[in-house]
Formats: structure tokens, sequence, C-alpha cells
């Protein structure tokens, strides 16, 4: 598989007064493309830090990051806004719709700041909100739905750029077990169709269902384990 | 939807400040009240500065008027009967139209204050005696018949003019020409009538429950009948004036010599009166005088609603700034899912000038209905022209760009990170 994201000796230092912590500590690692990883790690092992550099939002403080091949530290901040755009779908532990507008427009908002925006954009947004099940409510507000169907949006929201890369941030953490499970079957989807999908967990359970996993101590890489293929 | 994205951010813009109706109507109230106040009261101004000009006019923008002025009495003499002499006289009228140069012609004017009455109906206008020149120096219009003529002087008949009030009154139900009305103890023969003044006029005087009005006859006629001496009755004490002539209206040959002549005249007065028994009112000055007061009236209004529409931007920056904070996690969702600086700037900034926008355009509306109001009210002339709304629009627009262009700034420079963190 060719790398779609490929992270050469990364450090991430965040000065808070007079401590320095070094969230992220040297770290190297290549995510192939139509890979399904689960990165893990407790509180304060830098999956975080990890997850925002990998969507272009932070950069690193020294190293390389290259995704799609082009090296991060050459972008400036719109070139980096123009990338998310086109080819990074975040999902996120509390969802991060924008409350004023319906699920439709909410699908619609990464479109919205592209360039050259596709013309059925709409068509392609009611599809998915048809996909993840929501065809019915496009015109529902985030708070007229409950935490999986917005977190199903979020995920449709995450596909109409047809993205190389899928961050989710603790996608599952807001949610109860029949709806993980749920979410987690549409992530199984996803990664089935070949996309890449990125995913950070505290959870082991939910850390299981990825094809591998990635844990995380202090800033590095602590261990890289494989799951069974799924039957 | 995806077509205009400057519609698009209006649309957006629009429906997020009616997420907070009442703190958005709130907002643009220091707007609407500044706009309003400039389209409101640059109508009141211009209607008013016209009302003045208008008035001015009518004296004759070409003309130097001299009157004469009771001088104030020296209460020495504190006796119920005395006769007061004072005003400008015959040479002096001799004076200004023979050696006064560019002076094109003058006309004397000698009010008489005498009761005119047809049979039953009277009252008590204006009489003034004054020559054939005189409709033409003030620019007054024949109604009916003819105005004094040269004959008449020569003749010293007793025939009048009247104006179009008393006529009206007089002569009710039949043309008063060739009728005939009794002043004091003579009769004349009414030869002609005036038109009324372009604009009845608002001077309240004039407002009265009885009808003043103006009846013109000969000057030397009304000499002959009446003298020179006058008697005024008043409140017990009889009080006798002698006064020679109330008026001097001078024409001037051409506009850029009024000035001249007015200072010529009023050094000409000043050498053969030992007293200010006289003044000189030269329109021109007035409408000078009047231009200049609009101007400063200008720069009033200006700097009121230049302070209002500053404060009103100020609340327009305050309520953006507390919407920026209140949005940190939004403006971060978007700068993920790829907005970039600018398009945040641009959110945040048309929200602002939406904001002044909707304040300038219920202010204008607001500004139409006040000079409306004062016309239907006070009956003050008031005058909407096209350019004040079109001001208040586009300073209402300025505000929203100024004052929340700093907001807007804030809101895209933030770290996406920490803007997704902030609860």
């Amino acid at each position: 598989m060719p790398a779609v994201a490929i992270l050469k000796d990364v450090s991430r230092v965040y000065t808070m007064g007079n401590t320095v912590v070094r969230a992220l500590n040297g770290f190297s690692f290549e995510f192939g493309q139509g890979e399904y990883w689960a990165i893990m790690g407790s509180s304060g092992s830098g999956k975080s830090t990890l997850l925002n550099i990998l969507g272009c939002i932070d950069r690193p403080t020294s190293g390389s990051y290259q995704v799609r091949g082009q090296e991060m530290a050459t972008l400036d901040d719109d070139e980096l806004s123009e990338l998310r755009g086109l080819h990074i779908g975040f999902v996120f532990q509390s969802f991060n719709l924008i409350p004023q507008l319906n699920v439709l427009e909410n699908i619609l908002v990464p479109l919205f700041y592209q360039e050259d925006p596709p013309a059925d954009g709409e068509e392609r947004a009611a599809m998915l909100a048809d996909r993840v099940g929501l065809g019915d409510r496009l015109d529902h507000r985030p708070l007229e739905l409950s935490g999986g169907q917005q977190q199903r949006v979020a995920i449709a929201r995450s596909l109409i750029n047809d993205p190389a890369l899928i961050l989710a941030d603790e996608p599952t953490g807001n949610l109860d077990t029949q709806t993980t499970s749920e979410i987690l079957d549409l992530l199984d989807e996803l990664h089935d169709e070949g996309k890449t999908i990125l995913l950070v967990t505290h959870e082991a359970d939910v850390g299981a269902r990825a094809q591998s996993i990635l844990h995380l101590k202090d800033g590095h890489i602590d261990d890289v384990a494989h799951n069974r293929p799924r039957p | 939807m995806l077509h205009s994205p400057v519609l698009r951010s209006v649309k957006l813009g629009v429906k997020s400040l009616l997420l907070h109706k009442l703190r958005s109507l709130l907002t643009t109230l220091g707007v609407l009240f500044g706009v309003s106040s400039v389209v409101a009261m640059l109508a009141i101004g211009e209607g008013a500065s016209e009302e003045a000009q208008e008035q001015i006019k009518q004296l004759g923008s070409q003309n130097v008027i001299l009157r004469s002025v009771k001088p104030p009495e020296d209460t020495v003499s504190n006796q119920s009967t005395r006769v007061s002499n004072y005003g400008l006289t015959h040479l002096d009228f001799e004076r200004i139209s023979e050696t006064l140069p560019w002076v094109k012609r003058a006309v004397p004017v000698r009010e008489l204050q005498q009761e005119v009455r047809v049979e039953q109906r009277k009252l008590n206008p204006r009489v003034m005696a004054t020559t054939p020149d005189y409709i033409e120096v003030t620019g007054r219009m024949m109604g009916e018949g003819r105005f004094i003529s040269e004959r008449d002087e020569e003749l010293v008949s007793n025939v009048c003019v009247l104006d179009h009030e008393v006529a009206r009154f007089l002569f009710p139900f039949e043309t008063p020409l060739g009728k005939r009305v009794k002043i004091d103890a003579d009769y004349f023969t009414v030869v002609g009538t005036l038109l009324p003044r372009t604009r009845t006029s608002d001077d309240p005087a004039a407002a009265g429950t009885s009808v003043t009005g103006e009846v013109l006859i000969p000057r030397l006629t009304g000499q002959r009948w009446f003298g020179d001496l006058q008697v005024k009755v008043r409140s017990g004490s009889r009080e006798m004036e002698e006064v020679q002539l109330h008026e001097i209206i001078a024409e001037i040959d051409a506009p850029e010599n009024v000035a001249h002549a007015a200072a010529a005249a009023r050094e000409m007065l000043k050498r053969n009166h030992k007293q200010q028994d006289y003044e000189v009112v030269v329109p021109l000055e007035l409408l000078a005088r009047a231009e200049e007061t609009k101007r400063i009236f200008n720069i009033v209004l200006g700097s009121i609603a230049g302070i209002s529409l500053l404060v009103g931007g100020i609340g327009i920056m305050n309520v953006m700034l507390a919407t920026v904070t209140e949005r940190t996690r939004e403006i971060g969702i978007r700068r993920a899912l790829g907005a970039k600086r600018r398009h945040i700037i641009m959110q945040f900034l048309v929200e602002a000038v939406v904001l002044s926008v909707g304040g300038g355009l219920l202010g204008i509306l607001l500004g139409l209905a006040i000079p409306w109001f004062v016309t239907w009210y006070a009956d003050l002339r008031t005058i909407v022209t096209p350019e004040a709304p079109a001001l208040a629009f586009g300073v209402s627009v300025g505000i929203g760009l100024v004052f929340g262009l700093y907001p807007a700034w804030r809101a895209a420079t933030m770290d996406p990170v920490e803007a997704l963190r902030h609860e």
C-alpha cells in the first residue's frame, strides 16, 4: 500500500509557563492508503496532538510530515486550509456540527470553502445523508437529533469531499454502547470501501474494531499490534 | 445555494443574527438613530433654508431696503401726549434716487394707519402711499386692472390698488374694479388688484384673527389727505408720530453693486441723521447670512450625527466581539473543515455589515417619517433630497465594515486547535 501520511522524527513541544511539554517526541510512522488504524494511549500520551498534526490544524515543532506527497512545512496557512478542505475528513468526539445549520447544510460546509466546488454538491450531500440513515431529516437542526444521529451527520460531512484521510477523535466517546457499535459498523463499511481511517480512542473494545492498533506512550510509539481480520 | 458565496454569506449572517433577535435589534439602535437623525435633520434644514431663501428673494435680491426705525425713547418726558419725529425723509429719498450711484430706481413708501371700509365691512390694512415703480421694484404681480400710474400722481387722483386679501374681504361677491372704498373720510376708486405673493407667507403675525393686507394709493394723494403727522391711540395715551417715509426701496443696477450701494446709502444716512432712526436691509446680505447659517447648521448636525454613528459603531463592535467569543468553537470547526482566514473574516464582517445596514435601513425609514410628521404637525417645510438616504446608507455600510473588521480579524487569527477545544 502506498503511504498517505508519512511522519519523520516529528516533535511537538508546548511551553506552558516554565514547563516544557513534549507531546510528541521524535515520532516516525507511515500510514498506508486504505488502512484503518486505532491510535491508543493514556491521556497525555500525545495521541490528540498526533491527530491534530495529521489533520493539518497544528504544525510540528520539528520533523517532517508529508500528506499525499506534500511536505506540510512548505505550505502556508491558506494552503493548509485548502488541503484540509479537499483531502481530510474530521469526525469529533462532540460531533461539532454548526447549530444554526440544518443537516444538509452541515454536510455541505466543507464544499462551501472549496475554490472550485463540485456542481452536484447538494445531491451528493443528500445521498450521503441517506447513506448514514438520515435521508428523511435533511432539514433538521443538530439539536433536534440524538447523539448517534449527530455523529452520523458528522461522518457524512467528513465524506463530502471524498477525503484521502478520515480522522476520528474519540468518535464514540459521547455515545452509548448501542450507538457506538452502529457508528463503528459505519466506519467498518467505509474501510471496506477503501477509505483510510485513523481513529483515536482510549477504549480497548473500540480499538479492537480497527485493522491495527498504534500504542503511544510519552510522545512516541510504544507498540504496534494487528487485529485479526474481520470475518 | 452554492452559486454566490456572497449571497450565501449574507444568508448565513442573517440566520446567525436571527438566533439573537433582541440583541441584534438593540445593537442596530445606535446606527438607527444616527442615520435617522442625519436624514431627518438634513430634510428639515434643507426645507428651512429654502424657505428663508424664498422669503429673502421676495424682498428682491437686487434691492436695498431702507426702513424707518423708531429710536429708543428718552424716558425723561413721560407725558401722555407728545410728538415724536423720526425716520426717513423726503429729502433722503431725493438723495438716494438722484445722487447715489448704481441705483436704477427707487420707490418711497409711506404707511398710514387708516381704516378702510365698504359699507359695513371694515378693516385696518397697511395703507401705503407709493409711486408707480413700486410694482416693478418689488416684483409683485397684478391680478385685475392696473397699478397706480404717473397720471394718477400728476392728478393726485383718489385711486387705490387692493391686494388679494383685502379685495376678497371687502368685495367677496363682486369684482372690486371701479368700486369705491372709503379710507378714513375720503372715497377712493379701485383701479386694480394684486395677486397674492408667490407663497402664502408663513409669517405668524399674518396668521392672526383679523385680516391684514395692503392697500396702495398714489404718493401725493396720501400726502395731500393724510399729511405727515399720525396719531396713534394706545391704551389711554395718545401718541403722535411724524414720519415722512417708512421705507425706501432702491433697485440696484447689477447684483455685484448691491454691497457698494448699501455701503454708500449707510454712509449717506449716517451723515444726514442725528440718530439711528433707520435701518438698511440688504436681502443679498441676508441671503449670504442664511447660507452661512445653513453651513453652521450642517456642521453641527454633522457632528451630532457623527457622534451617534460612532457610538452605534462601537455598539456593533462590542456585540461582534461577544459573538466571536461565543462562537469560538464554530470558528474552529469551520477552520478544520477548510475555511481560510479570509472566509472567517468575510463571515463576521458580513454579519457586522448586515447589522449596521439593517439599522441604516430602519433609520432611513424613520428619518423619512420624521420630516413628514414635522410637516404635518408643525407645518414646516421639509425637503428630502435623494442624496440624504443614499449618504446614510453608504455611511451605515462603512460603519459595519470599520467596526466589524477588528472582531472579524480576532476570529480569523484564532488557533484552530485552541478554538476546537473551547467549550
